[in-house]
C-alpha cells in the first residue's frame, strides 16, 4: 500500500533499523557471486560461517561495551592471550582441553575486571586503559610463545572438535525447527498476556511476518549448510551466545541497568544502580567473550601463534558491531547487529579472498563499509534528534 | 522539622530553619538564591544531612541520614535536572532502579500496566507509553518524573523547581498534577521562584531569607508583593522600585 511512503518517513526520521545493512548485504552477494560463481555455493558459505565465529563472539562483547557508551580497545590482545594461555596450558603443560579451557575463560574474566576496575574505580577513560591493554597483553602474548613463537595443538581432542564438528542433517533441522517454535511460543505467549492484562496488541499481521521471516532464514541457513557438511558446532556456539546475550540486555534487571548507565549514567545512580559494578561487570564479560573468541580461533586453526587476535581482528570486531548499528554514543543497538555486521565484513573477506585480492585492499574496502555505517549511525542520530527522539 | 542547622565550613547555610507540611496539602518554599533552600531540601531527602536540629515524623522524632531512610519513611524527591534516560520508554524509565522481576525475567507486561494506570490516575496524557523519553514534552518529561516517585507510595514528596524551563502549557499540567497529588492526600513541598506558579497551587509559603525563616503565609491571603518583601527582606526593594517606577514614571 502506502509503503514506499512509510520507508521515506523511516529514512528521515532516522527508524531505519537494520534494512540498510541487510539490503548492502544482498548487494555485496550480488556482486560477489557476478565475479565469482563460486560465492555462493554451500561450501564457501559454511566456510564463511566458521569464519565469522571467532570474530562474531568477540564483537558481541564489544556490543555491551558499546552500549555502555564506552570502548574496549583490547579485544583483540585479550583473544590473543587466551589463545596463547590455552596452547601453552594444554600442550605444555598437559592440561585437560576443558579445564585449560575453563582456566582460559576464567583469565579472561580477570583481565576484563582489571580494565573494568581501572575505569570505573579510578576514573581513567575506557579508551586509555583498554589501550595500554592492547599492548600490554599482546606482549604477554609474545612472551608465553617465546621461544617457538607457534604452539600447535592436537588434531583431536575437544578444543579442535569446536570448530571441526558438524551436525548431522537431520539433527541440524531439529534444532532450526526448535529455534523457529521457541521463538513463535514465546510471541504467543507474550500476546496472551498482554490480552489477558488489557494491553494494546501490535497487528497480527507483524507477528505473523515475523515469525514466518525467522523460519525462512533459519530454513534457508540450515538448508544450505547441510548441503555441505552440515551446520557447524561453532555457528551455533555463536547464535547461542547472541541469543542468550539478548536475552540477558532486553528481559533482565541486569540488561536495563546496561541500557540505562548508557543512556544517563547520573538517572541510573540517583535511581539506586550501582554503577560501578555494572560497569566493571560489562568489562569482564567483553574480555571474557574475547577469551572465547580466542579460544575459537586457536581451535579453527589447530595453533596459537604470535599473530593470533593481531591484525585486524580488533577492528573486525568493532566494525561489526557498529555496522550492524550499535551506536558508538551508547544505550542503542542489541546483540544481533554484531551477528548481521560479522556476516556482511565475513562476506566481504570471503568474497575477496576467492577473488584473490590482497590484503591491502580488503582492508580499504573493509574501512569504507565500515565508515558507510559510522556515517548512516551519525546520520540516524541526527534524524532521531530532529524528530525529538534522542 | 524545626531548628534545623547547616554549616558549611564558614558559611552558615541555615540557622534554625522550620519547615511543616501535612497530608493533603502544598508547602511552597520560596526564598532568593542563597537562602537556603535547597540545603533543607537536602536535609529532608538525607542527602546532606542537618548539624543540629530535630525532624518529627507523623509528631515522633526521626533521623533521616542517607537518601535511603528519607524513602524509608515515605519522602520522594523530584530533583531539578531531570533524572531520565533518553533511550529508555516510559516504562522502563517509571521502573528505573525497581524493575518488577518475575521469574529471573522483568516483568514487562505487569510493568506496563501498572504505569498506565498510574499515568491515567494522575491524568498524565503521553503518546504511549513505549515511546523514548527523548520523544517526551518537557512538561511530560517533568510529570513522568514525578509519577515515577510515586511508585513507592510517598507520604510526602519534594518537588525542585518542576516548572523551571517549561512552557506555558507544560507549566499548566505540571502544576493539575501537583493539584493531584494533594487531592491523593499527599504532603508536597514545592520549591520555586515562580510566584505565580506558588501562588497557583501552594495552600502555604514558607519564605527563607539568608538560612532562617522570613515568614510564612496562607497563599490565598497574601500578595504576591508581601511575598516578594519577605524574601528581599525589605518594604524598599528593586522589585517595589521596579513597579513604582512603571506607575509614575
Amino acid at each position: 500500500m502506502n509503503l514506499l511512503g512509510t520507508a521515506k518517513a523511516r529514512v528521515k526520521s532516522g527508524e531505519l533499523g537494520a534494512w540498510p545493512v541487510i539490503i548492502g548485504l544482498v548487494v555485496i552477494w550480488i556482486v560477489f557471486q557476478t565475479l565469482n560463481d563460486r560465492f555462493l555455493t554451500p561450501q564457501n558459505l559454511s566456510n564463511l560461517t566458521l569464519q565469522i565465529a571467532a570474530t562474531g563472539t568477540i564483537s558481541v562483547g564489544v556490543v555491551l561495551v558499546l552500549l555502555l557508551g564506552e570502548i574496549d580497545l583490547s579485544v583483540g590482545s585479550v583473544a590473543g592471550v587466551a589463545a596463547a594461555t590455552l596452547a601453552v596450558l594444554a600442550v605444555r603443560h598437559g592440561w585437560g582441553d576443558v579445564a585449560a579451557m575453563v582456566a582460559v575463560l576464567v583469565l579472561g574474566a580477570l583481565i576484563g575486571v582489571l580494565h573494568g576496575t581501572i575505569f570505573a574505580k579510578l576514573g581513567v577513560p575506557a579508551f586509555v586503559v583498554t589501550l595500554a591493554g592492547n599492548i600490554g597483553w599482546q606482549g604477554l602474548q609474545l612472551f608465553l610463545l617465546a621461544p617457538q613463537g607457534t604452539i600447535n595443538l592436537p588434531y583431536q581432542g575437544f578444543i579442535a572438535n569446536l570448530t571441526h564438528t558438524n551436525l548431522p542433517p537431520a539433527v541440524g533441522w531439529v534444532v532450526g525447527a526448535l529455534v523457529v517454535l521457541a521463538y513463535a511460543a514465546a510471541v504467543l505467549v507474550n500476546r496472551r498476556e498482554r490480552t489477558a492484562a488489557d494491553l494494546p496488541l501490535t497487528p497480527v499481521r507483524q507477528a505473523v511476518v515475523r515469525i514466518v521471516g525467522l523460519a525462512v532464514i533459519v530454513g534457508a541457513t540450515v538448508a544450505v549448510l547441510n548441503a555441505w557438511q552440515g551446520v557447524p558446532v561453532a555457528l551455533l556456539i555463536l547464535v547461542g551466545i547472541v541469543a542468550v546475550i539478548d536475552l540477558v540486555l532486553r528481559r533482565t534487571r541486569y540488561g536495563r541497568n546496561i541500557f540505562a548507565v548508557g543512556g544517563n549514567a547520573e538517572a541510573a545512580r540517583r535511581a539506586g544502580i550501582n554503577i560501578t559494578a555494572i560497569r566493571i561487570s560489562v568489562f569482564a564479560l567483553a574480555s571474557f567473550l574475547a577469551a572465547l573468541g580466542g579460544i575459537l580461533t586457536a581451535s579453527r586453526g589447530y595453533s596459537a601463534g604470535q599473530s593470533t587476535g593481531a591484525g585486524d581482528v580488533l577492528l573486525v570486531a568493532i566494525a561489526a558491531a557498529v555496522i550492524g548499528g550499535v551506536s558508538l554514543f551508547g544505550g542503542r543497538g542489541s546483540t544481533y547487529g554484531a551477528l548481521l555486521g560479522s556476516v556482511v565484513l565475513g562476506s566481504i573477506t570471503s568474497g575477496m579472498f576467492l577473488l584473490q585480492l590482497e590484503s591491502s585492499i580488503r582492508y580499504m574496502i573493509t574501512a569504507a563499509v565500515l565508515l558507510a555505517a559510522v556515517i548512516l549511525d551519525a546520520l540516524s542520530r541526527r534524524g532521531r534528534r530532529s524528530h525529538g527522539r534522542e | 522539622m524545626s531548628g534545623i542547622s547547616k554549616r558549611f565550613g564558614a558559611v552558615q547555610a541555615l540557622t534554625d530553619a522550620e519547615l511543616e507540611v501535612y497530608e493533603g496539602e502544598v508547602v511552597a518554599l520560596v526564598g532568593d538564591n542563597g537562602a537556603g533552600k535547597s540545603t533543607l531540601i537536602k536535609v529532608i531527602a538525607g542527602v546532606g544531612p542537618a548539624d543540629t536540629g530535630e525532624i518529627r515524623w507523623q509528631g515522633r522524632p526521626v533521623h533521616i541520614a542517607k537518601p535511603h531512610d528519607a524513602t524509608e519513611l515515605g519522602i520522594a524527591t523530584v530533583y531539578q535536572d531531570l533524572a531520565l534516560a533518553d533511550n529508555l520508554d516510559v516504562v522502563a524509565n517509571l521502573f528505573l532502579g525497581q524493575e518488577r522481576v518475575r521469574g529471573g525475567m522483568l516483568d514487562e507486561v505487569g510493568m506496563e500496566r501498572q504505569a498506565r494506570e498510574l499515568l491515567t490516575s494522575l491524568s498524565v496524557r503521553i503518546p504511549s507509553v513505549r515511546v523514548p523519553a527523548a520523544g517526551l514534552s518537557g512538561g511530560q518529561r517533568q510529570s513522568v518524573a514525578i509519577a515515577r516517585s510515586l511508585l513507592g507510595e510517598p507520604r510526602v514528596v519534594l518537588l525542585d523547581e518542576p516548572t523551571a524551563a517549561l512552557g506555558v502549557a507544560q507549566t499548566a499540567e505540571v502544576l493539575d498534577l501537583i493539584d493531584t497529588l494533594k487531592a491523593r492526600g499527599l504532603g508536597v513541598i514545592l520549591i520555586s521562584h515562580n510566584l505565580a506558579d506558588v501562588r497557583a497551587v501552594a495552600d502555604r509559603v514558607v519564605v527563607l531569607r539568608l538560612g532562617r525563616n522570613a515568614g510564612e503565609f496562607r497563599a490565598d491571603e497574601t500578595s504576591q508583593e508581601q511575598i516578594v518583601q519577605a524574601i528581599t527582606g525589605a518594604l524598599d526593594n528593586p522589585v517595589t522600585r521596579r513597579s513604582a517606577k512603571k506607575e509614575n514614571p
